[in-house]
């Protein structure tokens, strides 16, 4: 192979992959067989991260970033004067393998620019994986991006051999897509999501009569919306999520910050500022859905349609419903603990299985790595010596925002900078 | 007064020193490691001889009290290795077995929580070690990685290596512990080399590595590059994720 060709094409195809946001490889239960080579039955591994201190799981490329379509928020799309470049399958297959065996990655996260039409490109994503895991007896993560369109027999095929696949609704609503990305509608996407969904269904039915049933995208699926492109409110991003989690049995939804990359007049211009303080609240409204007993309109609904910046969801929520606190930290369930801000599910943890040997006070809770500086005003404990001034919601915020040198207060501050 | 017991710094020796202090009824006691002894003016100093006996018998006592999780505490803990964790962990065996209950859960016990701490930290090296090794193939075809962590933790990554790389040889040393484990495509063993004079860990020399080990070397560096969002760029997360300690053998740290 020729390091300083495949050098090219990798710099041009992993920079392109980059915007999708996905890099997890937890979720499978794909053992060893045979003494091949990897593993992905553990939990995800991070191997390194980038300077911009995301994740680096997987090697995440695109097999070509030729296109046919010409969406306007993607650096691939048709109308960009950008180098193109195409890998080969063998090529694919062998940075893989050697990646893999130093150590570097957990396996390949494989997407594609569309050439030709849907099912030409999804078949040469499927032959990568089948490559893979046939010839080279590979264990390792397989994440296979479902081409909007492909036909069903491939995406079954697709299935049988990647961990997770995933189809990136990119814009939240209909009107958006129409407007950002007329060749596509999103039916289209909508197809091969059914199609693996139901897929999944049926492989596990079958698996519990014929044992030997083969493995189906054991790891479910995943999709991502971009944030901030196309003029949605978080109260629409928030509902499309949990309308894929619910219909789609999604195992995630990313939420990616819209990175300017173009001077269309549709989308935010470049120079201006990603919405990562935004997208952080989407995720942390995202983990209430999904480990909190949250739903997802107790956090946004038709009075309430932004998130707020300055404080994050959960304490947002509690403010709102100040009337079902102080709880007792030694007498309230599960679900209330988890729903009180300042403590994780890691405290709640904690909580529930030292509290059976004695009733715990606040130095516990401080010891136990309770956020008291927000939980004080909403708990009580074996302690005389808790809030007792009847505090408005306003008050109480503003008490916390005094007493809190979050993340996300250097950012806005940051922000503030950038004018003052 | 208190007697200072020096053992071997094996599991199993100190899984002796207990059997020891049980069986004596020592009242104070301090546990030292062989080599790391702090010298004492008062009280008397014993060594004591690791008796694989005496240790199962308080292993299999420990069984009795304690699920696989507040074994793994135990155990996560010693591999820290840090100074005199030894009381801290007879502390808390001396309380299992004065308890009736099973206390390994319960976080508002101070010994408890603090074992807790601990087995967490070097959980998260275990798992850093599972992420940043690097492997890199040398001359006769075996995959050769250094590294150093902060605790003792080649023992609890062997497995997870094993079934990962089942087809290929591998090696992972521990520089500062000079000791690595060796994996000769049927079992993990325990191993101790001897490197040439002039072998540099942080170089990946040609006398040493094979062909087109650079060539990977440089890929992988080139893709950490590629893949990193300038607009987006956040150096404090980066470095919260990847401490710089550990930057001298990752791959994509290396400059060419």
């Amino acid at each position: 192979m020729s390091f300083e060709r495949i050098k090219e094409k990798l710099n041009i195809l992993a920079d392109a992959a980059k915007y999708d946001v996905s890099c997890a490889s937890s979720g499978s239960n794909r053992a060893n067989t045979n003494k091949g080579l990897g593993d992905a039955t553990g939990m995800g591994i991070c191997h390194t991260y980038t300077e911009d201190g995301r994740c680096v799981s997987l090697l995440k490329i695109l097999l070509t970033n030729h296109c046919i379509f010409d969406c306007a928020y993607c650096v691939t799309r048709k109308s960009n004067d950008i180098k193109r470049a195409a890998f080969k399958v063998q090529e694919v297959v062998d940075l893989t393998i050697n990646f893999y065996r130093r150590n570097y990655i957990e396996g390949l996260f494989l997407s594609s620019g569309i050439f030709k039409n849907a099912d030409y490109t999804m078949e040469r994503l499927v032959s990568v994986a089948k490559k893979l895991r046939l010839e080279e007896n590979f264990n390792g993560y397989i994440h296979l991006k479902s081409i909007p369109g492909a036909s069903d027999e491939l995406m079954r095929e697709a299935g049988l051999y990647a961990d997770r696949l995933s189809v990136n609704i990119e814009i939240p609503t209909r009107e958006g897509l129409k407007r950002l990305a007329p060749d596509k509608n999103r039916e289209d996407f909508i197809k091969p999501m059914k199609k693996v969904k139901n897929e999944i269904i049926q492989y596990k039915a079958e698996k519990k009569i014929i044992k030997s049933t083969p493995k189906y995208a054991p790891a479910g699926q995943s999709t991502q919306m971009i944030i901030g492109a196309s003029g949605e409110n978080d109260y629409q991003i928030m509902t499309a999520s949990n309308f894929f989690y619910k219909n789609f049995n999604l195992k995630r939804v990313y939420y990616s910050g819209y990175v300017p990359i173009s001077y269309d007049s549709r989308l935010p211009q470049i120079g201006s500022e990603v919405p990562m303080l935004r997208e952080n609240r989407l995720y942390q409204t995202d983990w209430l859905m999904r480990f909190y007993g949250f739903h997802v309109h107790e956090i946004v609904n038709e009075t309430h349609q932004h998130l707020d910046l300055d404080i994050d969801p959960k304490l947002s929520w509690a403010l709102r419903n100040i009337h079902e606190f102080p709880v007792d930290v030694n007498l309230a369930d599960k679900r209330m603990l988890a729903r009180v801000p300042g403590l994780g599910m890691t405290s709640v943890y904690k909580i529930l299985h030292a509290r059976k040997f004695r009733q715990l006070n606040w130095e516990h809770l401080k010891r136990l790595g309770v956020a008291l500086n927000r939980a004080k005003y909403f708990l009580t404990c074996n302690s005389n010596d808790f809030e007792r001034r009847d505090l408005e919601p306003e008050k109480i915020k503003g008490l916390i925002l005094q007493n809190s040198k979050s993340k996300f207060r250097q950012t806005t501050s940051n922000q503030l900078n950038l004018f003052g | 007064m208190q007697k200072v017991v020096v053992y071997d710094g094996s599991f199993e020796g100190f899984l002796t020193v207990v059997f020891k202090v049980f069986e004596e009824k020592i009242k104070q006691v301090d546990i030292q490691r062989e080599g790391n002894v702090q010298a004492s003016f008062f009280g008397e100093s014993e060594e004591v001889i690791t008796n694989k006996t005496q240790a199962d018998r308080v292993w299999n006592g420990l069984k009795k009290k304690l699920t696989p999780f507040g074994r793994n505490q135990l155990y996560y803990s010693f591999l820290s290795e840090l100074e005199s964790v030894e009381n801290i962990l007879l502390d808390y065996i001396q309380q299992v077995f004065a308890i009736p209950e099973n206390i390994e859960k319960d976080f508002s016990n101070a010994t408890v929580l603090k074992l807790s701490k601990i087995a967490k930290s070097v959980g998260r090296e275990k798992h850093r070690m599972e992420a940043f090794v690097r492997f890199r193939l040398t001359k006769d075809g075996l995959y050769f990685a250094s590294v150093a962590p902060d605790f003792n933790v080649l023992p609890l990554i062997a497995k997870h290596f094993k079934s990962r790389y089942a087809d290929q040889k591998w090696v992972i040393y521990d520089i500062e512990r000079k000791y690595g484990l060796y994996y000769n495509l049927e079992n993990v063993e325990t191993i101790v080399m001897d490197f040439p004079k002039e072998f540099d860990f942080t170089k990946t020399s040609k006398d040493f590595f094979a062909e087109e080990e650079l060539a990977f070397q440089e890929l992988w560096q080139n893709y950490f590059k590629s893949t990193n969002i300038e607009s987006r760029k956040n150096r404090v997360l980066h470095v919260k994720h990847v401490p710089k300690r550990y930057w001298k053998y990752l791959s994509e740290k290396q400059p060419f």
